[in-house]
């Protein structure tokens, strides 16, 4: 060990060297890193903000599919029933309309009959007269036994 | 190698200072700046630079060193100060660099020197010494602990003013109720706060200087062996000293701040 000058002299470079760091690196590495802990600690609630926002939307969204199914559901359950409802009316307009010709139908046959029947009659008593006048020969008047030629038809 | 040198005369060479006529170690001083210049420049340019945004590699480096001397500082000193972060800092780096100093093959620095020497300023070999490794010289070792030496004594002084300072040089450790006996306890306290005072740099120079001369002595020995089997005891020891450089200068750095938040708290 010996001791000389080349300890002040070591003394001055250590002094000089702190004095450097005091002033040109200490501080703004430190402020740097001060300032990106800052930055990374914005970002990270910004992230949480981001993420709470995103949960808040995601339910909003939900809720608007969830009515927008019901309402959905709703129209189709309408839909179905007026549908029945126009099936039904149509059947019962159907069958009123298919009884009304029945009857229609019904009817004219009956007139029809009743005509024929009508027809058949005259054309039975007109035979009838026919025939007896034949048979008698000018013996029976028309006119004097008109009565009896009514009886007759009536009968028939 | 030492072919044409008896080992001791070997060993004395690689341990003999190269100084002026005065005794002023140069290689001490010159290997001290330049590697003072190397952090301080390195450091300066990163932190001029230094973004908050995405860091480069070096200064990610940079930042892991500064943001582990400030974990220590903020973990063993309480009180506020401008100065300590700096300087544990550039203890911590500057004592490292000159510490790894030690992992240059022995012989490289001291034969370009001598063929240096030689070539250029026409000087005998075997008269041109050159020690590398600046924290196995007492001077720097001392240098740096005498300074914080004197910066604890600042450092008490203006958290306690100077007469509460001097007051405590005569009052601690040993205190007394009556006048008589706070008396006659004064040069014994005293005492006491000079030793402690004393001690600190005494035993922070010598730790750092015992550590790092025995390795570079170590390492002297290891190459006097043929060069083939160098590497066998060579390469194990300097993986070791990776861990003592380090360790030193971390523990140098380290005792510098507790010794410094001593100095402002209170006893």
């Amino acid at each position: 060990m010996e001791f000389n000058s080349s300890l002040i002299g070591q003394m001055i470079t250590f002094v000089a060297l702190v004095l450097f760091t005091m002033k040109f690196v200490w501080p703004p590495l430190t402020g740097m890193m001060e300032e990106r802990a800052r930055r990374i600690a914005d970002g990270l609630s910004a992230a949480d903000r981001a993420k709470q926002d995103l949960a808040n939307a995601e339910k909003a969204s939900a809720d608007k599919l969830r009515e927008a199914k019901q309402h959905a559901a709703e129209i189709i359950a309408q839909a179905e029933k007026r549908a029945s409802q126009l099936v039904e009316e149509a059947k019962s307009t159907a069958k009123e309309e298919g009884e009304r010709l029945v009857k229609g139908a019904q009817a004219e046959i009956d007139s029809q009959v009743q005509h024929a029947k009508e027809a058949l009659r005259q054309q039975v008593g007109q035979l009838a007269v026919d025939g007896a006048t034949k048979i008698l020969k000018r013996e029976i008047d028309a006119a004097k036994h008109a009565d009896l030629l009514a009886s007759i038809k009536a009968e028939l | 190698m030492a072919a044409e040198h008896s080992a001791t005369e070997y060993i004395q060479h690689h341990l003999t200072f190269n100084h002026t006529a005065s005794g002023f170690h140069l290689d001490t001083f010159w290997i001290s700046l330049i590697l003072g210049f190397l952090f301080a420049g390195t450091f300066a340019l990163v932190a001029r630079k230094a973004t908050s945004g995405v860091p480069g590699k070096l200064q990610n480096f940079v930042e892991l060193i500064v943001e582990m001397v400030d974990a220590q500082i903020k973990d063993a000193f309480h009180a506020k100060s401008k100065v300590i972060g700096p300087l544990s800092l550039t203890i911590f780096c500057w004592v490292f660099l000159m510490n790894a100093m030690d992992f240059l093959p022995v012989d490289l620095l001291p034969m370009i020197a001598q063929a240096i020497g030689h070539y250029g300023f026409g000087m005998e070999p075997e008269h041109v010494y050159l020690r590398v490794v600046p924290t196995a010289d007492v001077n720097q070792t001392f240098a740096l602990s005498l300074s914080v030496m004197l910066l604890i004594i600042g450092f008490s002084i203006s958290a306690k003013g100077p007469i509460g300072y001097i007051k405590e040089l005569f009052t601690a450790p040993f205190h007394a109720e009556s006048l008589p006996m706070v008396i006659i306890l004064l040069p014994v306290n005293f005492a006491f706060q000079l030793i402690e005072l004393a001690a600190k740099p005494i035993s922070l120079a010598l730790r750092l200087f015992g550590n790092m001369y025995a390795g570079e002595l170590i390492f002297i020995l290891i190459a006097l062996l043929p060069w083939w089997i160098n590497w066998v005891l060579g390469t194990p020891w300097a993986i070791f000293h990776i861990l003592v450089v380090t360790l030193q200068a971390f523990v140098f750095m380290m005792l510098t701040i507790v010794y410094l938040s001593l100095a402002v708290e209170d006893h």
